[in-house]
C-alpha cells in the first residue's frame, strides 16, 4: 500500500560522497585537535609498496607488501591507539627520506622513532641496530652484546626478525658471523638488495 | 578489547551515513554533518567499552548532528536585519524541497526511521539494528512519522 507520500519519499537522488575529500578534512582536523594518534600512507619503492605509519612521536611502523596491513593496523589500535586514519600527507617526510635513500642521495635517516611497538630486550637490540652505520655490517652476537647480553644472540635474532621499522632501523645490516646473510622479514632478496645498495655486497 | 582502527569505521560507514544525512538535512549540510559525526566519534572512540554495533553508535551521533543542523536552520532568520537580501535558506531535500523540510522537522527518532526506510530503503529489521530498538518500535516510528507528514502536507493544501 504505497501512497503518494511514500512515492515522493522514495527514490530521492543522493549526490555522491567525496570520500577522498572527507578523509582529507578529517585527517587535518584530527591532527589540529591532537586526535590523530596514528596516520598512515604508502611509499612506492624498488622493494615494492611500503606502508608507513607515524604517530606524533615519530615513525612507529614501516612494512613490506604482504605483511598484512589489516593485522598491523589492529596491533597499533591495540597497543598505541585506535585513533588511526589514512593520512598520506602526514607521512611525507618519511617518504621523502626513503626516496632519497633509494636514489643514493641519503645514507642516514633523520627521523624520530616511536619505539612503542617494541619492548624490553628487543628494544635494546633494535636501538643497537639503529647505530650500525650505512655501509657496515654487524653480527647477531655483536648486537646482542651491544644490547647488554652477549649470549642472547638467538633472542637478538628474534628481535631483528620482528623489527617493526625495517630499512630505517637497519636490521638488514646484521648478518651471520660466518658470513651468511641470515634471515630477513621482507625476504632475503630484499636484504640482498639493500646490502648491494649500501655497497656491502657486489651488485 | 579490540576496537578496530578508526579508518575502518570511515571505510565501512561513511557512504551509508552520508545518504542518511542527505535524507535528514539535505545535500548541502550533509557533508558538514558527516564530518562532525566522525569528529565527535573520533573524540570519544578510545573510551568506548565495546565494539558491538559501531554502526548504531555512529548513527546515534549522526542523528544528533542532524537534529542540531535542523535547529540551527530553524533559528536562522529568513532575512537579515537590514531587510536587504534574504539569506538563502539551505535546501532541505534533493527533489521535493517542502516535503523534505517537513521530514527534517520530525522528532529525531521518527525522522531517522523515515529516512532509513525510504531513502536507504531498509527493511524494518535493519532499521531496528541501526537504531538499537525493536523491529516493532522501528515500524511504529516510521508510521508515526508518516502520519505526521500526511497531516502537515494536507494542512498545506
Amino acid at each position: 500500500m504505497t501512497d503518494e507520500l511514500e512515492r515522493r519519499l522514495t527514490g530521492t537522488p543522493i549526490p555522491p560522497l567525496d570520500t577522498a575529500g572527507l578523509r582529507r578534512r578529517l585527517a587535518t582536523r584530527a591532527a589540529d585537535e591532537g586526535l590523530l594518534d596514528v596516520a598512515y600512507g604508502t611509499v612506492d619503492s624498488p622493494l615494492g609498496t611500503l606502508t608507513v605509519m607515524v604517530t606524533p612521536r615519530g615513525l612507529v611502523r614501516l612494512s613490506y607488501p604482504g605483511e598484512g596491513i589489516v593485522g598491523q593496523l589492529q596491533a597499533l589500535a591495540d597497543h598505541v591507539s585506535p585513533r588511526i586514519l589514512a593520512a598520506p600527507e602526514r607521512t611525507d617526510e618519511v617518504r621523502r627520506q626513503l626516496d632519497a635513500y633509494f636514489e643514493h642521495r641519503r645514507q642516514t635517516f633523520d627521523l624520530r622513532i616511536d619505539w612503542r611497538l617494541v619492548r624490553g630486550f628487543a628494544g635494546e637490540v633494535l636501538r643497537a641496530t639503529a647505530r650500525i652505520p650505512f655501509g657496515s655490517v654487524s653480527s647477531y652476537r655483536e648486537v646482542a652484546t651491544e644490547a647488554g647480553s652477549p649470549n642472547a644472540y638467538r633472542a637478538a635474532g628474534n628481535a631483528l626478525g620482528s623489527n617493526p621499522i625495517p630499512i630505517v632501523v637497519p636490521c638488514h645490516r646484521v648478518l651471520h658471523a660466518g658470513g651468511g646473510l641470515g634471515g630477513y622479514t621482507g625476504g632475503l632478496e630484499r636484504k640482498r638488495y639493500l646490502l648491494e645498495l649500501e655497497g656491502v655486497l657486489e651488485a | 578489547m579490540h576496537l578496530p582502527p578508526f579508518e575502518q569505521l570511515v571505510e565501512d560507514h561513511a557512504r551509508e551515513l552520508h545518504r542518511f544525512l542527505v535524507g535528514s538535512v539535505g545535500p548541502i549540510e550533509a557533508e558538514d554533518c558527516l564530518q562532525e559525526t566522525f569528529m565527535s566519534a573520533l573524540r570519544a572512540y578510545p573510551r568506548l567499552r565495546h565494539a558491538d554495533n559501531l554502526r548504531a553508535w555512529l548513527y546515534t551521533i549522526a542523528q544528533r548532528k542532524a537534529t542540531d543542523a535542523v535547529r540551527r536552520r530553524a533559528r536562522r532568520p529568513a532575512r537579515d536585519l537590514d531587510g536587504l537580501d534574504p539569506v538563502a535558506p539551505p535546501v532541505a531535500g534533493p527533489t521535493d524541497d517542502a516535503l523534505w523540510q517537513r521530514v527534517g522537522g520530525l522528532p529525531p527518532k521518527q525522522r531517522t526511521a523515515v529516512v532509513q526506510r525510504f531513502v536507504l530503503d531498509l527493511a524494518y529489521a535493519d532499521i531496528a539494528t541501526r537504531m538499537r530498538i525493536t523491529e516493532e518500535a522501528a515500524r511504529q516510528n516510521v508510521s508515526a512519522g508518516l502520519r505526521r507528514l500526511r497531516r502537515e502536507v494536507s494542512d498545506d493544501r
